[in-house]
């Protein structure tokens, strides 16, 4: 038995490459990339495609994306501000492979503002998770909201970046949703967080 | 005040990695394409890091967590259990965790239209699991032993024997996908996977142990896993930056 009284930090469990048979723990089951149903009438489709450094697609890969409510409500019990309501039903968790050369689809909705840290209020906007054959742990991005310029130049993270890293945070919009490609090295290079 | 007007800082992988691997590890060949070279952007968590998705109360079919029971007939090879419990380095259990695996076969294949190594698919086995984890963060699976197969990262290049497993943790920064691997395997000292982690003694966290009180007899070999997920940079902001 491990114990639990202990005082020293335990040592965490080293991560590892996904490899490229993914789908079949990951990808056949209940998690799918509609983090709302399709016929929702605040849907918005997010399209991308992961490329690696040769520009090429990454066909093994998987996609995952996690964000508040419409309403700027995380459904976890970290987020105690009762007074945004939850939404039955919403869990803001989605996720996508990459398989068919190298594009991720979801359909979700736009979330609200969230403070950050200090307080200030973050523009709207999905935390990323990238995994992938050659990925020896998870890469970490956002996703920001194009028609949010306003929220965008005030948000605590987006105005202290250049403007190329920034763009490569901010989707771009398409006729029938949003575009957000994801580099994942050289030219272009999507900006990836710590977390 | 002012500690959090400049909110962010710049960091190399290579000097925050803690027990992970680095992104760029050029042995493993499909590194060196897919990592990453410029630094990566560190900030003060938001409610966005201190959440993560939680999957603790939505039910799973019954014979997820046994990959032996999923099909007509019983799969081909050594039947094994393995079970363990997930902690954060608090020690305190993670109750409520999805935990989802997938592997080969007994022969080393896996059933993924990719896979072309020369070994049987067997149709009774799809090796794919998931249980959540009970109050005390324990879970089991009953499945068979993965048998190693080769790829073709270099000249006959075997992966040890795995199980891969992905777990969420308490909130987004806990987020782990990692391989289980089986004591003593020969191919260890081989695999620029495995040995990517530049820690022995993480490297070790990774092989689960042998234990006959959880071997049940006339039936299944048991291997013990414990599992320990926490946020990797979550260290870094325990001191206010002054920049």
């Amino acid at each position: 038995m491990t114990e639990a009284q202990t005082t020293e930090a335990l040592g965490l469990t080293p991560s590892q490459t996904s490899g490229p048979y993914l789908s079949i723990g990951l990808l056949r089951n209940f998690i799918t990339g509609s983090v709302v149903p399709d016929d929702d009438p605040r849907a918005i489709r997010i399209r991308g495609c992961l490329l690696d450094g040769a520009g090429e697609p990454v066909p093994d890969g998987m996609v995952e994306i996690w964000q508040a409510n419409a309403t700027g409500r995380y459904a976890h019990p970290a987020d105690t501000r009762d007074e945004i309501p939850l939404e039955d039903g919403f869990l803001g968790f989605g996720r996508s492979g990459t398989v068919d050369e190298g594009r991720f689809e979801f359909v979700t909705v736009k979330p609200g503002r969230v403070p950050a840290a200090d307080g200030r209020l973050q523009a709207p906007h999905l935390v990323v998770g990238v995994f992938a054959r050659g990925l020896l742990k998870r890469l970490a991005t956002r996703l920001y909201f194009p028609d949010e310029e306003e929220a965008n130049a005030a948000d605590p993270l987006l105005s202290e970046l250049g403007e190329a890293e920034r763009a490569t945070l901010i989707a771009r919009a398409e006729d029938d949703g949003l575009r957000f490609d994801i580099h994942l090295q050289g030219e272009g290079q999507t900006a990836f967080f710590l977390v | 005040m002012g500690l959090t007007s400049s909110s962010i800082t710049r960091v190399r992988d290579e000097d925050a990695l803690g027990a992970d691997p680095p992104y760029l590890y050029p042995d493993y060949v499909g590194t060196r394409l897919r990592a990453p070279k410029e630094p990566l952007i560190a900030l003060p968590y938001s409610l966005s890091e201190l959440t993560g998705p939680v999957y603790g109360h939505r039910p799973l079919g019954e014979l997820d967590h046994d990959l032996t029971r999923q099909h007509a007939g019983e799969p081909l090879g050594e039947r094994i259990t393995v079970s363990g419990r997930v902690l954060g380095p608090d020690g305190r259990p993670l109750r409520g965790q999805l935990i989802e695996i997938w592997q080969a076969n007994a022969a080393g294949r896996y059933k993924h239209s990719v896979d072309t190594h020369d070994a049987p698919l067997d149709p009774n086995f799809s090796g794919a699991g998931r249980c959540l984890t009970d109050d005390d963060g324990a879970y089991r699976f009953v499945t068979v032993r993965p048998g190693a197969y080769p790829w073709r990262n270099h000249p006959n290049a075997w992966r040890p024997n795995h199980i891969h497993f992905s777990l969420f943790g308490r909130a987004f920064p806990d987020r782990l996908v990692t391989q289980m691997y089986f004591p003593g395997d020969p191919l260890f000292p081989f695999d620029p996977i495995f040995n990517s982690v530049r820690d022995p003694k993480a490297r070790e966290r990774m092989i689960s142990r042998f234990e006959l009180d959880l071997t049940q007899p006339e039936w299944a070999l048991g291997f013990r896993f414990d599992i320990v997920v926490g946020g990797r940079g979550s260290t870094l902001f325990e001191e206010p930056h002054d920049d």
